[in-house]
């Protein structure tokens, strides 16, 4: 027999509170596990954005729109080479609750500007030359079971009406962190039927994309573009992608500060319930640890029990929940995957959770292994138990 | 004859509370020769278990000297003082103090895990104090299934188990029925005598103080 043995002996001296107790912990780290990964995947966006890409849009904000008359001055700016543009067109696809972004593009480009988004040329040829024609992305096509030429319906919000389109195309990510959820047709087929409809929306874009030829100059070359409008009645805001993608998410920023408060505020509840159970335990065998002592035990070897202890719940407790982040961050990311196109559970995130699992199991330890050395023999002999 | 196994002298022990200092041993020396079976009686609050712990190196005095078998244990620091304990005391305490969790078995091979012996020796020694205190058919049952006399019997196989020379207990016999009582009498009596221990026992009880070779009064912390 070891000091280890006894170790485990004690833990299941009380089984059910052990069990509690690692539950509790493991449900948390699978909260601070999936909490870490809707930050990370909010933040991936931005990190898959492209260094030579320029966004103009609105002075005011995105959502207002700018006349399609600006893109051949824009395109004259020295550094640029090339230009497309999109316009946001949302829409209700099936019901409410479906969120993959439908936008309106520039067929001959887009896929020129976005070489992230992967096409067969002959596909692509079909969704040139077809004006009802859309693309999608492998994840939307997947979660919908849509295929080449079937008809998506969508009954229009912003541009109100019932949309139909025929699937021509179906483009892969590049990477991991590329965006395989959009759908994209033809700007001309919103802007012709505006002209009937609606035509003082008729020839209005959502915002531009060019590629430059330097990113080092991007500053100069934003600042040229916007000072083609300045005073103008769209006044514009040139940055580069990633600026533009900032933007979103920062309008969101302070969820995610609040979300990355609170995965620390779950560490310090493990904390709080590990320690709880310690300190119980630890207090119920002062005169068991007497005992010990009088037999030879040293500080040593009490500490030795009260920290395994204390480990081994955390541990268990740590892996259990990181064991839960997985299947739980997948079903999450699933559900979601319209708004987080990457939603992976990070190494770091891993780690992070095994670092505090054990940080907590040592830091909950403390102050009992402290307070059970620390109670003279005679003292813990006479304790009632 | 040899020098005595215990050599109390000149010691003193209060114990502090709060402020004030209450005084429990004043001045006292006491010798134990070696095979010797001392009773010490007294009544209550008269400092027989502060002395017992004194002795058993699981408390220290105030002042004097404590030597035994020639080590002055009030001289050993924490840690040495443990391991000290650990190979020349066996301790038997009143309430038994068996750890639940443990079968007999395991109770008695707990002050084992601190020495180097193999696992073989662990379980031959184990298997030889639970026979020497009649239990060898229930080293694998736990404390609650036993009764209060096989409890300390337990007890006294855990103390023995290192081969102590000097097995101090205290009312070892408080909490049982007479019967009981008399087979942990007739037990100390052979560990005594068979096994040449040096036995320190308090007592309240007249009876278990005449199976003693002595008995000494303690009384407002002096002996008679
Ligand atoms: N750890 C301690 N802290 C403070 N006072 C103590 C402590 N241990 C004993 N005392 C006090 O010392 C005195 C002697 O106690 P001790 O336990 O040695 O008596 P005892 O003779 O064993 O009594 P009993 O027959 O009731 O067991 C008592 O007044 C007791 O209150
Ligand atoms: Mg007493």
């Amino acid at each position: 027999m070891k000091v280890l043995k006894l170790v485990y002996k004690n833990l299941l001296r009380h089984k059910l509170r052990t069990a509690l107790t690692v539950l509790g912990i493991a449900v948390a780290v699978m909260a601070f596990g999936l909490l870490r990964t809707v930050v990370t995947a909010w933040y991936a966006g931005v990190e898959s954005s492209s260094v030579n890409r320029l966004v103009t849009r609105h002075a005011v904000s995105f959502i207002f729109p700018l006349p399609i008359a600006d893109q051949d001055q824009i395109a004259k700016v020295p550094g640029i080479t090339d230009i497309t543009h999109f316009t946001w067109f949302q829409g209700v696809y099936i019901d409410d609750q479906q969120f993959f972004p439908r936008v309106a593009v520039d067929p001959e480009k887009i896929f020129a500007i976005y070489p992230e988004f992967l096409i067969t040329p002959e596909e692509l040829a079909v969704f040139k030359k077809e004006r009802n024609s859309c693309v999608i992305g492998e994840k939307t096509a997947l979660k919908y079971n849509l295929k080449i030429g079937d008809m998506m319906s969508v009954r229009g919000d912003i541009y109100p009406g019932e949309w139909q389109f025929i699937v021509r195309g179906i483009y892969k990510p590049k990477d991991k962190a590329t965006d395989a959820t959009q759908m994209f047709f033809h700007y001309a087929y919103l802007d012709e039927r505006m002209r009937q409809e609606a035509p003082s929306r008729a020839g209005q874009v959502g915002w531009y994309v060019m590629t430059v030829d330097n990113p080092d100059h991007a500053a100069e070359i934003s600042a040229a573009v916007d000072a083609l409008f300045a005073n103008s009645r769209a006044e514009t805001k040139t940055e580069t992608e990633k600026a533009f993608q900032q933007s979103f998410v920062s309008l969101s920023g302070t969820i995610i500060t609040s979300l990355k408060f609170i995965s620390y505020v779950i560490i310090g509840i493990i904390l709080l319930v590990l320690a709880n159970t310690i300190v119980m335990t630890a207090r119920e065998r002062i005169r068991e640890y007497a005992v010990l002592k009088v037999l030879g035990f040293t500080s040593f070897h009490i500490s030795g029990l009260i920290f395994g202890e204390s480990l081994f719940i955390a541990m268990l407790g740590g892996v259990t929940g990181i064991g839960l982040t997985f299947p739980v961050c997948r079903g999450f990311g699933e559900a979601m995957s319209s708004f987080f196109p990457l939603f992976n559970v990070e190494p770091s995130t891993i780690a992070l959770s095994l670092v505090f699992s054990v940080s907590v199991g040592v830091i909950a330890a403390m102050y009992p292994a402290v307070k059970s050395v620390q109670t003279k023999i005679v003292d813990g002999l006479r304790q009632i138990g | 004859m040899n020098q005595p196994i215990v050599q109390v002298r000149n010691v003193t022990k209060n114990y502090r509370r709060d402020d004030f200092e209450i005084p429990v041993l004043q001045n006292l020396s006491i010798d134990v020769p070696e095979g010797e079976f001392l009773a010490l009686m007294g009544p209550s609050g008269s400092g027989k278990t502060t002395l017992l712990n004194l002795i058993a190196g699981i408390d220290r005095p105030t002042s004097g000297s404590i030597v035994i078998s020639g080590t002055d244990i009030a001289t050993l620091g924490e840690s040495a003082l443990a391991k000290w304990r650990a190979n020349h005391i066996g301790f038997i305490f009143q309430f038994y103090n068996l750890l639940p969790v443990l079968t007999a078995y395991e109770n008695v091979e707990l002050p084992l895990i601190l020495t180097n012996l193999s696992k073989k020796e662990k379980r031959e020694h184990v298997e030889a104090a639970l026979s020497v205190v009649g239990l060898a058919d229930r080293m694998h049952h736990y404390p609650r299934q036993l009764s209060g006399g096989q409890e300390q019997r337990v007890a006294i196989a855990r103390a023995v188990v290192t081969d102590p020379a000097l097995i101090v207990a205290d009312e070892p016999t408080g909490d049982l029925d007479k019967k009981s009582a008399d087979e942990i009498l007739i037990l100390l009596e052979r560990l005594n005598r068979e096994f040449k221990k040096t036995i320190v026992m308090v007592t309240h009880d007249p009876h278990a103080a005449d199976r003693a070779k002595k008995i000494q009064h303690l009384d407002k912390g002096e002996l008679s």
